[in-house]
């Protein structure tokens, strides 16, 4: 009896003398984990912070309200009302002709020239857009909120700085001055810049918009999903419930791991070989895209897929075989559809992965100046990760602060579709 | 299971659809070509897009060597129409062009770029030579004692290049050799220092590879930093880093005049009178070269040629300007402009 009390004591003993440095290899754990995930969200927190402060700006731009007379002596003086006449009428006079009933001391050339580009050198096509959607507007005269041009919009935003020389800055004295009097009349002001979301690119930075290469990349993505979804899931299919066990198998799944291994830049390569030189079809197309990234994702949709089919209980499948169902009702019967918000989850992660993908793009061409905005596949069109690409390398001061916006675009899109795959797992989720 | 063999065929008609379609008609002109044509070619083509019926041109920057190579393709809707480059076309690439049935080009220059050797605000400007520039960056140069023989470069600082310059480190950030902005620094700063010593010049006569490899190479032991070919990632590091001088092209020194300056090179500043007038000499001319055999039928190609090379856009005050294009002397400009008009062909390089 005091033997064995003897012998808990001891044991008691060694575990106390051991005891301090478990809790402390425990806390140390602990804290480095702790460490480890704080060192991660200050990096997000710089990351997100510096995008978000450099293109919030991006949403609101300078606009200032003018009184146009649309002067009929200018736009069709013969009063032909042809359209082919009025696309040749000189619009920027009547800009310029408005904007002098504000400064009529204005009269040298320069000056002239520097008054018509405090707004944007788009505003003349606005108007002649204007003008042949309704000739009844010729004569009248117009109340119309126009845009400023990015140089004076950069000023406004604060981010020139005018206590340089004139000559050393984007914008004259003369500038500065006639800004800061409309300014005081209370004609300027900085308005939701709904042009971002609704114009393709353009070399002006308050005429450029992300619509174009949204556009671009929501082909791409439906392209994407419709190869890259079917073909996958039935690869996943085969390799899962009917495969023979042999080395070839083996092989082929060695080899799709691989797959998804592969630098995206060499799937790039194989679309121009492939698909641009081999099949003839067009260069910069978001149907080649798609292709491209649809080969990209096809082994993350198998992986995903086949881990998918693996959850599903082995139950479900002896249960199914035991009343009759031959082995391809049981698979596409009840194993299939218990495994699609799985093998669903996988491949919106796997897209959302193609969406945001850009060196492929590169070897096909779409890394292009496209204004236009695509309305079938076969259009050309950029994808939003080009667009920041492009962007970020135009030497227009205002495209910086646009950069950034067209990156948080991205990042909503991809946040949207990580969510959707979230939801859809949590809603559809089965628990065995 | 039917749906997804549905969702098959569907798949399958989507890979067989463009092998049709891309036979048929283009009604977008398709311009390819150099980096540094274009943020103008962009500018001309918006433009022209919204001011016509016609659609807006499709631009892709491929660099001006990718660019004609795509170009010498061939003829037809798949291949492109026009491509911008900063060079001039080379008898090779004629004569490719030629191989592939590309016969008919029509050569037009739009202006001249002038590369700037540039550093922040913050710092003083730098007076520099070609002769110096070619000293602070090339592998191999002359030795100091003045003995015709070949040395690994030991400069530093500018102060070891010439008594003259601040005794700061050399740091150079430029773009990197596939780029045509490299290309020209290469052959009109570096080799237009080289050649100032006479017995490298002569030895141009005697071995032009080995005159090329000397006079044309960058250090690659530190002080010349390649910096991509963003222009304005080294606009950023320039401001950065008060120290670093960059490479570039005269347009992003218009855009951002109000944080860098250009340096002296041969005591003359990059402005935009010194280049137009030929005085800066660190400048090279920009083409565009087109494809005779798709006018009439690309919709567009002469009213496009039109618009690049009228008076407003490539003229003494066309808006090309104020993007920081150079533009020609009107002689030449005359020239080109009915080149443009008469869609007169290149016949040889002379």
């Amino acid at each position: 009896m005091s033997n064995t009390l003897q012998e808990t004591q001891d044991i008691s003993e060694i575990v106390n003398r051991g005891l301090k440095k478990r809790y402390r290899s425990e806390f140390m754990f602990r804290f480095y984990g702790v460490v480890s995930i704080l060192f991660a969200v200050v990096f997000l927190l710089v990351f997100f912070s510096s995008i978000i402060s450099k293109g919030y700006s991006a949403f609101t731009q300078g606009e200032l309200n003018m009184k146009i007379y649309l002067n009929e002596e200018v736009i069709d003086p013969d009063r032909l009302r042809d359209e082919e006449e009025i696309r040749y009428a000189n619009f920027d006079k009547l800009v310029l002709d408005s904007l002098k009933t504000y400064f009529p001391e204005v009269s040298s050339r320069k000056e002239r020239k520097e008054l018509k580009s405090l707004v944007s050198s788009g505003t003349s096509l606005r108007l002649q857009s204007m003008v042949l959607n309704d000739y009844s507007l010729i004569g009248q005269e117009i109340d119309i909120w126009v845009r400023l041009d990015s140089d004076i919009d950069m000023y406004l935003k604060g981010n020139i700085d005018v206590s340089l020389d004139e000559s050393q800055r984007r914008i004259s004295d003369n500038q500065v001055r006639w800004v800061q009097e409309l300014q005081e009349q209370n004609l300027i002001s900085q308005n939701f810049n709904s042009t971002l979301f609704t114009a393709g690119d353009s070399r002006e930075p308050e005429l450029a918009g992300v619509l174009g290469a949204l556009v671009g990349s929501f082909f791409m993505l439906i392209i994407t999903f419709i190869v890259a979804f079917p073909l996958g899931v039935a690869a996943a299919i085969y390799l899962e419930e009917f495969a023979p066990k042999n080395r070839f198998i083996d092989f082929v799944e060695v080899n799709i791991n691989n797959l998804a291994a592969v630098p995206s830049i060499i799937y790039g390569l194989l679309g121009l070989a492939v698909f641009i030189n081999f099949f003839g079809m067009p260069r910069s197309a978001p149907l080649v895209g798609g292709l491209v990234l649809a080969l990209m994702t096809f082994p993350v949709i198998i992986i995903a897929s086949r881990a998918a089919l693996q959850s599903v209980p082995p139950s479900i499948t002896d249960a199914a075989l035991g009343v009759g169902a031959s082995k391809i009702q049981t698979v596409f019967d009840h194993v299939f559809p218990l495994a699609l918000p799985g093998m669903l989850t996988g491949s919106i992660i796997g897209m959302a992965r193609a969406l945001g993908e850009s060196a492929p793009l590169l070897m096909i061409g779409m890394v292009a100046f496209v204004v236009d905005v695509p309305t079938s596949p076969l259009d050309s069109s950029a994808a939003l990760p080009v667009q920041v690409y492009l962007w970020a390398d135009a030497p227009e001061r205002g495209f910086v602060e646009r950069t950034s916006a067209a990156i948080l675009v991205l990042l909503f899109f991809l946040l949207l579709m990580n969510s959707t795959a979230i939801w859809l797992r949590n809603k559809f989720e089965t628990k065995w | 299971m039917k749906k997804s063999i549905s969702i098959f065929a569907a798949a399958i008609l989507m890979l067989l659809l463009p092998l049709t379609a891309s036979a048929a008609a283009r009604d977008t002109i398709k311009i390819v070509g150099s980096s540094t044509v274009y943020p103008f070619a962009t500018v001309v083509a918006e433009r022209f897009g919204k001011s016509t019926k016609f659609n807006t041109p499709v631009i892709e920057s491929t660099g001006s060597g990718g660019g004609l190579k795509l170009f010498c393709k061939g003829i037809g809707v798949e291949h492109p129409d026009i491509t911008n480059a900063s060079r001039r076309i080379k008898q090779k690439e004629i004569d490719n062009c030629a191989k592939a049935g590309v016969t008919d080009i029509i050569e037009i220059k739009i202006g001249y770029d002038g590369i700037v050797i540039a550093n922040s605000k913050k710092a003083d400007v730098l007076a520099l030579t070609k002769r110096q520039i070619f000293l602070a960056l090339a592998p191999e140069i002359p030795h100091p004692n003045g003995a015709k023989q070949l040395i690994k470069n030991p400069n530093v600082t500018w102060r070891d290049v010439d008594s003259s310059l601040p005794n700061i480190k050399i740091e150079v950030l430029g773009p990197p050799p596939t780029s045509g902005t490299r290309d020209a620094f290469a052959e009109l700063a570096m080799e237009g220092g080289c050649k100032t010593f006479k017995w490298l010049k002569d030895i141009k006569k005697e071995n032009k590879k080995r005159y090329k490899a000397i006079c044309r190479s960058v250090r690659e032991d530190g002080p010349y930093i390649e910096a991509g070919e963003n222009d304005n990632l080294i606009v950023q590091k320039l401001n950065a880093n008060p120290k670093a001088l960059g490479v570039f092209g005269y347009s992003f020194l218009v855009e951002n005049s109000d944080s860098i300056q250009g340096s002296f090179v041969d005591g003359v500043l990059p402005t935009f009178e010194n280049i137009a007038q030929g005085d800066y000499k660190v400048s090279r001319p920009l083409y565009f070269y087109v494809k005779k055999a798709h006018i009439g039928t690309i919709p567009g190609m002469k009213e496009f040629l039109r618009e690049f090379t009228a008076d407003k856009t490539i003229g003494q005050d066309g808006y090309l300007t104020d993007k920081g294009l150079i533009p020609m002397p009107s002689g030449e400009y005359s020239q080109f402009r009915s080149a443009a008009r008469k869609l007169s062909t290149l016949s040889g390089l002379n």
